[in-house]
């Protein structure tokens, strides 16, 4: 179990500066999850803290040593890779066990480490299969098997459920949780799903365009995101977002919608803004301040999602009862004030 | 064949965006390459040196006989005398270059290599675009409609495509020398459709088997019938595969010896053959200059047609030579 | 489509079959009646033409019994087991070493896969003045000042084999190469990133990982080299017309001979059989593995 810390790392690739002067520190044990969206950078990020990738400038150390020159081998890391890399002419057992009889490790402690593993992931019956007759959850688990016989301090993922199908996927993150309360390695996680994000991880650090976004608890940052980007990732259905005006009274007017905000929610700032508000903060009442048509109804089995058109603006309410709703039914709704959010509308960053 | 490999995410490292993507159509495009140097220090590694001393030595004897081939057509008989197979000419002379297009001696004329220039070419193109023609059919009518022992006619058609032709030399001339058409044109454009077609099919085929399926079915729905979808549908959509099918089907029928030399007949000998009726039956002192202008020039054509178009070059060879 | 309107029903049903009319005459007539014609032949007494008279096995003995074609099959041995070897061999690393992100990569493959383009006429031609005594490579090294050294391959009988296979190696492992390349570049990228990481050494990746995953590219290349020794026949005429005098003499050029030069063609037909036995030997299990995968 070892730190990460990163300092002023820059990346670049093919002339292109794909990550530019990104800070970040990774406490021993946490569970960090890089989230954001294809191209953002965290995949390179992974890459480069495995050693794959060169950086351009900066340091990268590993367990309070300096590991930036290091190669992937000495970094006392495991890697879980997309595709799993599996070593396809190789039984599940010498998949896992090739690296450490390339070091040179005694027998008896590969044996020992190889049953450990197996035992942990549930491998023990496939020990003498080849990667061609599993199944693709436990091809993942393999890979993962493989990391974890290098009895690394770190251990990096890099959007290892991708390839399996939306069940099976649930409960390989489970699994995961499961592994990381039981090991308390630190692991840095990459994916682009925001579920396995929230589920999984001790702080996220949710990226764009090779920049971090914000650091923060699962909690931090889907109930105070830091700017509207982070705001509109998580979550889904995703924030509703309306444009309009705030007054030095601390009250907000966009189009049809006016709410009066507690004291302090913006601070001094007056003039054009962007009000965030999550559809379960959206409640249909009858005795609501606000009013709204019907567009459309989404139901999901535990909940629905209603499409209200207001003015200008479609709002998203998530309705947890059996209510009705019709297109075209007017209704009377609320938008709870203490839960929302605003941004400037130059720039997107939180007032 | 090989694993399966998706594409990569655009942010995958190791992905240098100036490698020429080279790899024929069956295959995905170019994976990311395995980023093995750490290049911080710009001197290169002797492992790195090796690799490029290696490659370098193996282009030499690569180019050797070429680069003899050329050096060699472009100087007189005298310094070719003299030796020196390596040195460039002295005296830069083009004479043997008209000598071996019209003066050398093949057989009984001493009309230089150009008629068999000119008979290459009219056994090429009908060749050509007969073998097309027959591939297409067979590889659309074999992915999308599999008649009834279709498959079991392919296995034979492709079994009989590694087979030494002299296994069934006889019998075709025999057969031909009955119908009457031995030792003519016609005879030898059907004997190169005949042991062009399995190579020919199996490109169509293995294109049109990476069409989805479901455009064929929309087709039908939509009325057509085998012959309407073929020519509507399926041959505007080949324009690659048939840019490599004529490809290959141009340099093999070019390039081929022993079929002119029996079918031909002696009015429409193909190049190669000419070719070496000049160089190995002449009697009397051999004007090497003029044998190797005539190489090149009898090599001429295939080689432009692969230094224009490498790539459709190497995406035949690997779609034909990959069976399956 | 008035031939549709008349018979709607039966036309489209054989439109297919129609249309494989050329394909099944082709594999039928052309190549499986031609190889039961030669068969037949081969157990008559044929000499120029062919006759009635049934001998059975006559000929394959004399074949065998004939000191040319043993000496053919010899000499077809020798060259196949060589250029294989060669072949693979020289092709796999000209692979590997492109394929360590070199530059000039494009240039490099050009130069090796250009010989593939030429006929095996003109190669066997320009390898033949190559090898020449006095006016080829040994007169230039001479020149040179190494006054003792001799290349005259070409004109003994004990080594002229060797030079044959020198010119079709050159020619060939170029495509070897193009086709090993294709299958190095089919292996998942991130299988490189998890040996690294597991600090394999990359000659390591390529002996245990890589050439086993290789395992089908390798049986193609292996399929259509081998096919290609078989039929060897144009480089070897236009080389070294099969001397000095029976020297390199191959099956394919004894068949050739005996049917059209020297008049023997039940003889000839033997040997083509013959030749047909290996071929069959090898596209066996090629076929069985097909038929299985597509069965799985």
């Amino acid at each position: 179990m070892a730190n990460v810390h990163l300092r002023k790392l820059n990346i670049e690739l093919g002339g292109k500066a794909i990550i530019r002067d990104l800070d970040l520190e990774v406490e021993p044990g946490e569970f960090v999850v890089l989230l954001g969206p294809s191209g953002c950078g965290k995949s390179t990020l992974l890459h480069s803290i495995a050693g794959l990738v060169e950086m351009a400038s900066g340091a990268i150390e590993i367990g309070g040593r300096d590991m930036s020159e290091a190669d992937p081998s000495e970094r006392g890391i495991g890697m879980v890779f997309q595709s799993y890399a599996l070593y396809p002419t190789m039984t599940v057992e010498a998949n896992m066990s090739f690296g450490l009889r390339i070091a040179g490790t005694p027998k008896a402690e590969i044996r020992r480490r190889v049953a450990r593993a197996a035992g942990m992931l549930q491998l023990d019956a496939l020990l003498g299969r080849k990667p061609a007759q599993l199944s693709g959850g436990q091809r993942q688990r393999v890979a993962i098997g493989r990391a974890l016989v290098r009895e690394a301090r770190v251990f990096l993922f890099d959007e290892p459920l991708s390839n399996l199908d939306a069940k099976l996927r649930a409960e390989l993150r489970r699994e995961l949780k499961l592994l990381h309360q039981a090991l308390g390695s630190t692991m840095i996680y990459v994916t682009h799903d925001q579920v396995e994000a929230m589920t999984l991880a001790s702080r996220i650090v949710v990226m764009e365009k090779g920049r971090i976004q914000q650091i923060g608890t699962p909690a931090e940052v889907y109930e105070r995101p830091a700017n509207r980007f982070v705001a509109g990732f998580l979550g889904a259905p995703a924030m509703n977002f309306i444009d309009g005006m705030l007054d030095a009274a601390g009250r907000f007017q966009g189009g049809a919608i006016g709410l009066a905000l507690p004291a302090g929610t913006a601070g001094r700032a007056t003039g054009p803004a962007v009000l965030g508000v999550r559809p379960e903060h959206v409640a249909i009442r009858a005795d609501g301040p606000l009013r709204g048509t019907v567009a459309l109804v989404e139901p999901m089995g535990n909940h629905q999602v209603v499409w209200l058109r207001c003015g200008a603006d479609t709002l998203g309410a998530l309705v947890h009862d059996a209510r009705v709703f019709a297109p075209g039914d007017e209704v009377g709704f609320a938008i709870d004030a203490a839960r929302v959010s605003l941004f400037d509308p130059r720039g997107g960053a939180r007032l | 064949m090989t694993p399966p490999i998706r594409q990569p995410a655009l942010e995958r490292p190791g992905v240098p965006p100036s490698l020429p993507p080279s790899l024929p159509h069956p295959l995905p495009a170019l994976p990311s390459q395995p980023v093995r140097t750490r290049t911080r220090r710009r001197r290169p590694t002797p492992a790195r040196i090796g690799i490029y001393a290696f490659l370098a030595t193996a282009a030499l004897f690569f180019l050797l006989p070429l680069y003899v081939m050329i050096v060699t057509s472009f100087k007189p008989m005298i310094e070719i005398r003299q030796g020196g197979i390596l040195a460039l000419p002295q005296a830069f002379t083009l004479e043997p270059w008209r000598q071996a297009w019209s003066g050398v001696c093949t057989g009984a004329a001493c009309e230089g290599i150009r008629g068999g220039f000119w008979n290459s070419v009219r056994i090429t193109v009908p060749s050509t675009v007969l073998a097309i023609l027959a591939g297409a059919v067979n590889g659309y009518a074999l992915s999308f409609w599999r008649p009834r022992g279709a498959g079991l006619l392919f296995g034979i058609l492709l079994a009989g495509a590694f087979v030494p032709v002299q296994v069934m030399i006889y019998p075709l001339v025999r057969v031909m020398a009955l119908a009457g058409i031995f030792g003519s044109l016609p005879a030898i454009v059907l004997v190169h459709l005949i042991f062009g077609m399995p190579v020919m099919t199996l490109l169509f085929r293995n294109y049109y088997a990476g069409v989805p399926h479901e455009l064929f079915q929309a087709a039908r729905i939509d009325g057509g019938g085998f012959w309407r979808i073929f020519l509507q549908v399926m041959l505007p959509m080949s324009l690659p595969v048939i840019v490599v099918a004529a490809i290959m089907q141009v340099t093999g029928v070019w390039n081929d010896y022993i079929l002119g030399l029996v079918f031909a007949g002696r009015d429409n000998l193909p190049m190669t053959v000419e070719l070496n009726n000049v160089i190995n039956t002449t009697t009397g002192t051999r004007l090497y200059n003029v044998n190797m202008a005539a190489t090149i020039l009898t090599a001429l054509l295939p080689l432009a047609l692969y230094f224009f178009s490498g790539r459709w070059f190497v995406r035949g060879i690997a779609a034909g030579a990959v069976k399956g | 489509m008035k031939t549709a309107r008349i018979f709607p029903r039966i036309v489209p049903r054989l439109s297919p079959h129609l249309a494989l009319l050329p394909m099944a005459l082709t594999a039928l007539v052309a190549y499986l009646g031609a190889a039961l014609w030669t068969l037949r032949i081969s157990l008559t007494g044929s000499r120029t033409f062919p006759s009635g008279q049934f001998i059975g096995l006559a000929q394959y003995q004399r074949l065998f019994d004939n000191e040319r074609w043993m000496l053919s099959l010899h000499n077809l041995a020798l060259y196949g087991v060589l250029f294989v070897a060669a072949c693979l061999v020289i092709g796999f690393l000209l692979a590997v070493f492109i394929d360590q992100r070199v530059r000039g990569e494009g240039l490099f493959r050009t130069v090796f896969l250009y010989p593939y383009a030429m006929s095996f006429v003109a190669t066997g031609l320009v390898w033949q003045w190559l090898l020449s005594p006095g006016d080829g490579i040994d007169g230039a090294v001479r020149a040179l000042g190494f006054a003792g050294f001799r290349l005259d391959w070409i004109v003994r009988q004990d080594l002229v084999m060797y030079t044959v296979v020198v010119a079709t190696v050159w020619q060939a492992a170029g495509l070897v190469m193009a086709l090993m390349l294709a299958g190095l570049r089919g292996v998942d990228p991130d299988i490189w990133k998890a040996a690294r990481l597991d600090g394999i050494p990359a000659w390591r990746v390529y002996t245990r990982i890589v050439l086993p995953m290789l395992w089908p590219t390798v049986a193609t290349v292996l399929l259509l080299l081998s096919t290609a020794v078989v039929k060897l026949y144009d480089a070897v005429v236009a080389m070294t017309q099969g001397g000095p005098g029976t020297a390199s003499e191959v099956p394919t050029k004894f068949i050739m001979d005996h049917l059209f030069l020297r008049s023997n063609v039940g003889l000839a037909s033997a040997g083509a059989v013959v030749l047909l036995v290996p071929v069959l030997a090898l596209l066996a299990p090629y076929a069985y593995a097909r038929t299985r995968k597509e069965a799985a």
